[in-house]
């Protein structure tokens, strides 16, 4: 959409952002501040559909019925969250087809840690506990977002993951207190997913694209370094409690910055995986692309009942 | 790709009786039936209502950002609807 | 311990436990996002009813097995269920129809049961019953959605119907359990539930423009144990945890 703007609309925008009031789906807008939503907000809901994948792996695998209960309900979640996510970004004029053909196509980004295999039940464990909690980390943030179907997406979505993490975290644990097999599964899911997790929040706030101006927006609230310093910070403690250890030897409490230090991120893998070379990357794409293939003559043939129905409709009321 | 696409619905429930229906969120179905089941599978998953509403986005009529300021501003100065605006005395409970 | 009973309630629940697990595969792969959602709260129901339906079998039996072990310790020649509900679930038609079948058959059959002289499981019922009508309704709407939609959705329906059609006559030959059940006011006789299902189903069809199929053969067998080959892998897949890794909680 062109900037047919009233003169006085971008210093309004400016205003509504500085007062901390949300911006609204009919409301001028400048297009960069539409295009960095609709990228942001597309993205998200993509890595809530295509987050179905890795913990889907175990539902017909849970080693009960509550927890297959529960893992189910968890990824259901997931797609509601991409629903709520994909609605969000509607309302600034793209269509959820055309979301879809990006993500299909591979143009469109997803949060790369999707990319990874799950090979034991442990990593539903671990992708509760650490990927559904730097996931929170983050939206609990993206809560006071300036544009408002966003917020409110977050707002709901932040209310509803909040037992995602929980549910992780008790698989962690009990994992942790069972068996020597079964401590070992947990040990080795924990090695596996601790350093995509950190990688999730995305790059140094130095090298990061976007983060500047869409914090000036108001989209962004904490710059990426700011929030993974908060994830480490809580995780450490919740690894320690369960006598699990985190696979970083610089990890440290850090008595005058009140923090943990970490170890250096490889961001070359990170790159890779971004790139499209991660383990799963193709595996993922070609699952999204199937269901949606598999599902054209089913949506198709919903709409051409409903035509036939508003015929019929039409034809008994002339 | 299908040419066509699924419509848009918008979702309204009421959380508990004697409240008012409110818009809770969006999503595609083919027809108000298919809506309506959609909206309890994904809007109603923790008890979140006892009444939905489903109306076709593309028939919400909404007031446009340019009239801001001529619908809303007006009433600005109207401080007198207010009962704060009357000095009473506190104990009549008026 | 009276063991019919304790088989008539397992064996509900394996038709609720199996016919779950095969619905939950569609999470994640579904035709767009909100059937995602959809098929996962029936798959939920049916995973919630499965419990309360072994944990209410396990209390009967009193020998100290729980909900897990009647799920993830049996092989399955002792599973119960109907075939139709181990079925693979084939494209999103195959999977309505047979889940359309299905729900008719348990609508009638939960109904009843709630007047079961099981108090237990005539609580389990009236459960049931609620979620059942909810799934037929939505189950039934996809018939006709997809039968009078397209020419490729109607060949579609028309075929999953054809393949899923021998399978349904099952759940109308009951066996000495059931008898016995019946008899005591605990369970329904199967027969009883027939000519009802035949009209209700005949008519969705016809409003769906899909022809019933002939009679001509009826598989049968999962009352006895004796499973399609489909069968033993759904169960692999679903009892791995437990059988690689035994006596663990999790």
């Amino acid at each position: 959409m062109a900037d047919t703007s009233p003169p006085d609309a971008l210093s309004r925008f400016e205003r509504t952002i500085a007062a901390e009031e949300k911006i609204e789906p009919r409301d001028w807008m400048p297009d960069k501040y539409r295009l960095n939503l609709v990228r942001q907000i597309s993205q998200h809901a993509h890595s809530e559909v295509v987050g179905q994948l890795p913990e889907g792996n175990w539902i017909a695998r849970a080693p009960s019925l509550r927890r297959k209960a529960i893992l189910l309900a968890k990824v259901q979640d997931e797609a509601g969250h991409g629903l709520y996510l994909y609605s969000a970004a509607e309302t600034l004029g793209v269509s959820r087809e055309e979301m879809l053909d990006d993500l299909l196509s591979g143009k469109a980004k997803y949060a790369s840690i999707f990319n990874y295999p799950t090979l034991s039940w442990a990593d539903v464990g671990a992708i509760g506990w650490l990927v559904d909690g730097a996931a929170i980390v983050n939206q609990i943030s993206l809560c006071r977002t300036s544009y408002g179907p966003y917020a409110r997406a977050m707002v709901r979505i932040c209310k509803e993951e909040s037992f995602h993490q929980r549910q992780g975290f008790e698989i962690m644990q009990t994992l942790a207190a069972g068996s020597a097999e079964q401590k070992a599964m947990a040990q080795d899911a924990l090695n596996r997913w601790w350093w995509p997790s950190l990688m999730m929040f995305g790059p140094h706030d130095a090298e990061s694209a976007h983060t500047q101006q869409s914090m000036q927006w108001k989209i962004k609230r904490q710059s990426n370094d700011e929030l993974r310093q908060k994830f480490v910070d809580q995780t450490a403690v919740q690894a320690a409690h369960i006598g699990l250890v985190i696979p970083d030897p610089l990890l440290k409490w850090n008595e005058s910055r009140g923090h943990y230090d970490f170890g250096p991120i490889d961001w070359d893998e990170f790159n890779r995986v971004l790139a499209g070379h991660g383990p799963c990357n193709r595996a993922r794409l070609a699952a999204r692309r199937k269901a949606h293939e598999d599902g054209e003559w089913v949506r198709d043939a919903m709409l051409a009942h409903a035509d036939k129905q508003r015929a019929r409709a039409t034809g008994a009321a002339a | 790709m299908s040419s066509k696409h699924l419509p848009l619905w918008e979702v309204f429930i009421r959380s508990r009786r004697g409240l008012d229906h409110k818009h809770i969120g969006s999503l595609h179905a083919a027809d108000a039936a298919q809506a309506m089941q959609s909206a309890r599978d994904t809007y109603t998953r923790r008890q979140e209502g006892v009444s939905i509403w489903v109306v076709r986005s593309s028939d919400i009529h909404a007031s446009q950002f340019e009239d801001d300021s001529a619908f809303f501003d007006p009433a600005a100065d109207k401080v007198y609807r207010h009962p704060t605006f009357y000095d009473v005395p506190e104990e009549l409970k008026l | 311990m009276n063991v019919a009973h304790f088989e008539y309630v397992q064996r509900l629940g394996d038709n609720a436990l199996i016919l779950g697990q095969r619905l939950s595969e569609w999470c994640g792969h579904s035709p767009f996002l909100e059937e995602d959602i959809a098929m996962a709260n029936t798959a939920l129901d049916l995973i919630g009813r499965a419990r309360m339906l072994y944990a209410h079998a396990a209390a009967l039996e009193g020998q100290g097995r729980d909900e897990d072990a009647l799920a993830y310790g049996r092989d399955e020649r002792q599973f119960g269920n109907f075939l139709i509900c181990e079925l693979p679930n084939g494209d999103y038609a195959c999977t309505l129809i047979r889940q359309y079948l299905v729900d008719v058959y348990h609508h009638a059959l939960y109904s009843t049961l709630c007047g079961s002289s099981d108090a237990g499981l005539a609580a389990i019922a009236g459960k049931a019953v609620k979620e059942c009508a909810y799934h037929l309704r939505r189950s039934g709407d996809w018939v006709v959605r997809l039968g009078d939609g397209t020419a490729e959705s109607h060949a579609r329906c028309q075929a999953a119907l054809d393949e899923v059609w021998a399978y349904t006559a099952e759940m109308f030959n009951g066996d000495a359990i059931d008898d016995a059940m019946a008899a005591a006011g605990i369970g329904v006789a199967p027969g009883s539930l027939a000519a009802a299902w035949r009209d209700e189903v005949e008519a969705q069809l016809a409003l769906a423009t899909l022809s019933v199929p002939r009679d001509d053969w009826s598989a049968s067998g999962g009352r006895q144990g004796l499973h399609t080959e489909h069968m033993g892998r759904l169960l692999a897949e679903l009892q791995f945890v437990q059988r690689a890794y035994p006596g663990q909680k999790w």
